[in-house]
C-alpha cells in the first residue's frame, strides 16, 4: 500500500470518512482546526454533511441528533472545547447512542495554552460529563495509529452503542507523518450500517406503539434507571485494554506513558539499551479500559522503579500507573505541561538518575 | 350509531397524560397528532423533545421521539434531519427550553434556515421546576423566582421570539397562535399543518409559537387561565402570522 | 541513521512549505520514517516561524529534539532563540542576506547563501525557500535532488507558471550548497 503524508488531524478526518461516517459538526478551536475544515471539503465529495455549530455544545448535539438517525457521525475538539460537550456526551452514552469523538488536547485548566498537552487525562478516563457513564479512549503515539484507532473507532461504537473517544494530544494533531489509509467502505457497505439501526433509529415508524422508536436519555421509573445502569456496568466490564509491552521482562525501569509521551519514551528506551541500560516501557493504547494486568509482568525483583512520564502538572495517568503497581517499587515522575513538549533528553535524564541509585 | 369523533390513533390507548388539569400541552399533542394522522406522516414523524413538561408525553405518543438535553432541540434536529432528510424532523420545546439556555441553539437553526418545524409552547413560566420566571414572563406576573413579580429594571423585559426571528432573513414561517379559544385551536392547526407542509416543500425553518396556560404555576383555575390569556398574555403576545414567505 | 532538522525564520518567508517539501519528498520517495512538526502560535501573521524535520531509518520518537543536526535560519531572531540547540559538529544554514551576526560558535560548521538577494535579483522575493531548500539539499544530500525537485514539481502542480522560476532557484541553491561542501 502507499503511504501518504498527512497532518494528524486531516488523517484522523480522512480515516473516519473511510469508515463511513457521513456526518461530522464542529466548532473552531487551535489545535484541531484542520479536521472540521477537513470534512468541510471531504464530506460533500462522499455524498455526507457537515455542519459548522454555533458552539461546541450544538456541534456534540447534532451529532447526537445524526447519530440518533442511524448515520455514522464524529465530532472533535480540543481540551476547554470538550468540556462544552460533556453535557451531550452524557446523554449520548445515557441512550445508547453510537458516535466517535476527538480531543486533540492543548494546556489547560481553563483556556489554558494552545500548544499540545496531555491535561485531560482524568476528564477523558474518570468523568467526561455527568452520571458516571464509560467509553473506551484510545490513545494513539503515532498518527498511523491515530488513523487505524479513529477506523475502529466506529466498528466500537456501533458494537457497544456508546461514544469512543480518540484521546490525541497538539503534536499527534498538528506533526505530518507518512500513514497508510485503510480501504473506503463502499456505499453499500455504509448503506447496510445504516440499515441495521433501523429499529431503534429516530427515523419514523409504522404506527404500531410497540416498535416507535424512543430515544432516552434518562428513565422516568427509577426501576428502569436501575436496570440500565447495570447493563451499561456490565457492557463497561466487558472490554479488553489494549497495551503494548516494550522490552519489559527484564526491566530494571520501566517507563509508563501513553500518546506522544510514549513514543518519545520509546525511543529513549532504544537509545539506553545500546547503552546497556536494562530499561523498558509499558504503553496503554486504551487508556480506558486501563491495561491494570500489564503492570504484573515487571520483575518487581530487579525493578528499581517505574517512570511516569505524561505532559501533566500535576501528574494524572500516574494514579491508574500507581493502582497498577500496587507498591511493589517506587513510582518517579518525568513531567512537564502548560504547551511545552516532553523533551527525549529530559527522559533520558530521569531514566539515568533512578538507574544511578 | 356512527362514530363521529375518534381520539388520535397517535396517543396510546393505555396511557394516561402526566399533565395538569387544564394544561394545554395535551390540547397541542392531539393536535400534531391529528395532522399527522390527515397529512400520512405518522410513518416519518421524529419529534425532538424539550427538557420540561414539554416531555411528559414520551410515553403515551405512538411516533418516534428522542430527548435533547436542555436547550438543544434545534441542534439536535438539525443532526437528524440533515443526516435524514426523508424524516420530518420537529421540535416541542418549552419557553424555557427554546428561549433561555437555546436561545443560541433556536437562532442559529432559524439563521440557516434548518428544513425542521418547531413547535414553541410559551406560557409565561417554567412549569416542570416549579414556576420559576422565564424569558416571556410578563411583567408584574409571579414566579417563585421572582416573588414580587417581574420587574423590569431587574429582569427586562417578556421576549418576542417570533419577531426576534423575524429580524432574520432566512426562516420560512413563523405564526402566533393560541389554545384559549375552539378558534383559536383551530388556528393553531392549521398552522401545524402548514409548518409541516413547509418541511415537506422544502422551504426552510418554521416555528408555531403557541400560547397557553399554565394553571397550576399561575395560581388559578383552569377557566380563570383562559382569562388571564385573553387579557393579559395576547396583548403582550398579539396572534398572527408573522412571517411567511 | 537520524537527522534532526530545524528551519526558523519570519512568518511569510516560506519556513514551513521548506520543511514540508523536504519530508514529503522523504516520504514519497523512500523507505525512511519522517516527520514534520510546525511550532504554532496564536499569530496568524508576522512573528517567528518554525518547524522541525526528522528523517530516520529506524523508526521515530520525538518530532522535534532539544538538541538539531541541521539548523537553518533566515533572520536574525531564530539565529539567536536556535543557535544553542545545534549539536557539536551540526551544520548551521544562514541566509546571509539578513543575519550578518558573528557566529560566536567555532565548534559547527558554517553554510552562508543570501538568498533574499538573489530571490529578488530573481524577480520574485518568495522563492528564498526554495533556494535555501536547495542549498541544504547540495550540500546534505540527506535526499536525493531529483526526488527534492520532483515534490516541488507536483507541490506546484496547480501553477506551471511558476515552475521554471522555482527550478532555477532550486538549482543555484544546489550550487551553492555543493560548492561549500568539504
Amino acid at each position: 500500500m502507499a503511504r501518504v503524508f498527512m497532518k494528524g488531524c486531516e488523517a484522523i478526518a480522512e480515516a473516519a470518512v473511510r469508515a463511513g461516517c457521513r456526518f461530522f459538526a464542529g466548532y473552531p478551536i487551535t489545535p484541531q482546526n484542520e479536521i472540521p475544515e477537513y470534512f468541510a471539503r471531504r464530506l460533500p465529495e462522499v455524498g455526507g454533511t457537515f455542519v459548522q455549530g454555533e458552539s461546541e455544545v450544538a456541534s456534540i448535539n447534532m451529532v447526537y441528533g445524526a447519530a440518533s438517525a442511524g448515520t455514522r457521525s464524529m465530532t472533535s475538539s480540543s481540551s476547554p472545547g470538550v468540556a462544552l460537550k460533556s453535557e451531550g456526551i452524557s446523554y449520548c452514552a445515557s441512550a445508547r447512542i453510537p458516535m466517535v469523538y476527538a480531543n486533540i488536547s492543548r494546556g489547560g485548566p481553563g483556556v489554558g495554552s494552545i500548544q499540545p498537552a496531555q491535561m485531560d487525562y482524568f476528564q477523558a478516563t474518570k468523568a467526561s460529563g455527568n452520571g458516571g457513564f464509560r467509553m473506551r479512549v484510545f490513545a494513539p503515539s503515532t498518527v498511523q495509529e491515530a488513523v487505524d484507532m479513529t477506523y475502529q473507532a466506529f466498528d466500537y461504537a456501533d458494537q457497544d452503542r456508546n461514544p469512543v473517544l480518540i484521546l490525541a494530544d497538539g503534536v499527534i494533531g498538528t506533526m505530518m507523518e507518512p500513514v497508510v489509509l485503510p480501504d473506503m467502505k463502499s456505499d453499500e457497505e455504509i448503506a447496510a450500517i445504516k440499515e441495521s439501526k433501523k429499529s431503534w433509529a429516530c427515523i419514523g415508524h409504522p404506527l404500531d406503539y410497540a416498535n416507535r422508536a424512543w430515544i432516552q436519555p434518562g428513565q422516568w421509573s427509577t426501576i428502569v434507571q436501575q436496570k440500565c445502569n447495570e447493563e451499561a456496568r456490565d457492557l463497561y466490564a466487558s472490554w479488553e485494554p489494549e497495551v503494548e509491552e516494550y522490552q519489559v521482562e527484564d526491566a530494571e525501569i520501566v517507563i509508563a506513558a501513553y500518546g506522544i509521551s510514549a513514543r518519545i519514551s520509546k525511543s529513549v528506551v532504544d537509545m539506553l539499551r545500546k547503552e546497556g541500560v536494562l530499561v523498558g516501557l509499558i504503553r496503554p493504547k486504551t487508556v480506558y479500559p486501563f491495561p491494570y494486568a500489564a503492570f504484573d509482568h515487571i520483575n518487581y525483583e530487579k525493578c528499581k522503579a517505574v517512570l511516569d512520564v505524561e505532559m501533566s502538572i500535576p501528574a494524572q495517568f500516574v494514579e491508574d500507573v500507581a493502582a497498577a503497581v500496587k507498591e511493589r517499587c517506587p513510582i518517579e515522575t518525568c513531567l512537564c505541561s502548560g504547551g511545552n513538549i516532553m523533551s527525549r533528553e529530559a527522559v533520558i535524564d530521569a531514566v539515568k538518575k533512578i538507574n544511578e541509585k | 350509531m356512527e362514530k363521529v369523533y375518534a381520539r388520535t390513533k397517535t396517543i396510546q390507548d393505555d396511557k394516561v397524560s402526566g399533565f395538569c388539569p387544564g394544561c394545554m400541552h395535551s390540547t397541542v399533542i392531539k393536535l400534531i397528532g391529528e395532522v399527522l394522522e390527515e397529512m400520512n406522516l405518522v410513518e416519518k414523524a421524529a419529534c425532538v423533545l424539550g427538557i420540561g413538561c414539554c416531555g411528559l408525553h414520551m410515553d403515551y405518543i405512538a411516533y418516534d421521539n428522542i430527548t435533547a438535553p436542555h436547550g438543544r432541540a434545534c441542534a439536535v434536529a438539525t443532526g437528524m434531519k440533515r443526516s435524514n432528510p426523508d424524516s420530518l424532523v420537529f421540535t416541542y420545546q418549552g419557553d424555557g427550553d427554546f428561549a433561555s439556555i437555546g436561545l443560541a441553539e433556536s437562532i442559529s437553526a432559524a439563521n440557516r434556515g434548518e428544513n425542521i418545524t418547531v413547535i414553541f409552547i410559551n406560557n409565561g413560566i417554567y412549569g416542570m421546576t416549579g414556576g420559576q420566571m422565564a424569558p416571556t414572563t410578563l411583567i408584574g406576573m409571579k414566579a417563585s423566582t421572582a416573588p414580587k413579580g417581574r420587574i423590569a429594571e431587574e429582569h427586562g423585559y417578556p421576549m418576542h421570539m417570533c419577531e426576534i426571528l423575524n429580524q432574520l432573513t432566512a426562516p420560512a414561517y413563523l405564526e402566533r397562535t393560541s389554545c384559549n379559544t375552539p378558534q383559536n385551536v383551530m388556528k393553531t392547526k392549521k398552522a401545524i399543518q402548514k409548518a409541516f407542509q413547509n418541511q415537506l416543500d422544502g422551504k426552510g425553518f418554521s416555528m408555531v409559537e403557541i400560547v397557553t396556560s399554565c394553571p397550576t404555576n399561575w395560581g388559578l383555575e383552569p377557566l380563570d387561565a383562559l382569562t388571564y390569556i385573553e387579557e393579559k398574555m395576547l396583548p403582550e403576545f398579539p396572534l398572527g402570522v408573522v412571517r411567511d414567505r | 541513521m537520524e537527522t534532526n532538522l530545524c528551519v526558523a525564520g519570519f512568518g511569510g518567508q516560506g519556513v514551513m512549505t521548506l520543511g514540508k517539501f523536504l519530508a514529503s519528498a522523504t516520504c514519497d520517495s523512500t523507505d525512511k520514517n519522517v516527520t514534520f512538526f510546525p511550532s504554532y502560535g496564536a499569530e496568524q501573521r508576522g512573528g517567528t516561524a518554525n518547524c522541525f524535520v526528522v528523517i530516520s531509518d529506524d523508526m521515530i520518537g520525538a518530532p522535534l529534539g532539544d538538541v538539531m543536526d541541521d539548523l537553518i535560519v533566515m533572520n536574525g531572531p531564530s539565529l539567536h532563540k536556535f543557535l544553542d540547540t545545534l549539536k557539536p559538529g551540526g551544520t548551521l544554514f544562514i541566509n546571509s542576506s539578513i543575519v550578518s551576526d558573528d557566529i560566536a560558535r567555532e565548534d559547527i560548521k558554517v553554510v552562508k547563501a543570501p538568498v533574499t538577494e538573489m530571490a529578488l535579483e530573481m524577480g520574485n522575493a518568495k522563492v528564498l525557500n526554495v533556494i535555501m531548500l536547495g542549498v541544504y539539499i547540495g550540500y546534505t544530500e540527506v535526499v536525493s535532488p531529483e526526488v527534492v525537485w520532483g515534490t516541488i514539481e507536483h507541490k506546484l502542480g496547480k501553477k506551471p507558471k511558476l515552475l521554471p522560476l522555482n527550478k532555477e532557484a532550486f538549482e543555484k541553491g544546489l550550487d551553492i550548497g555543493r560548492s561549500q561542501r568539504g
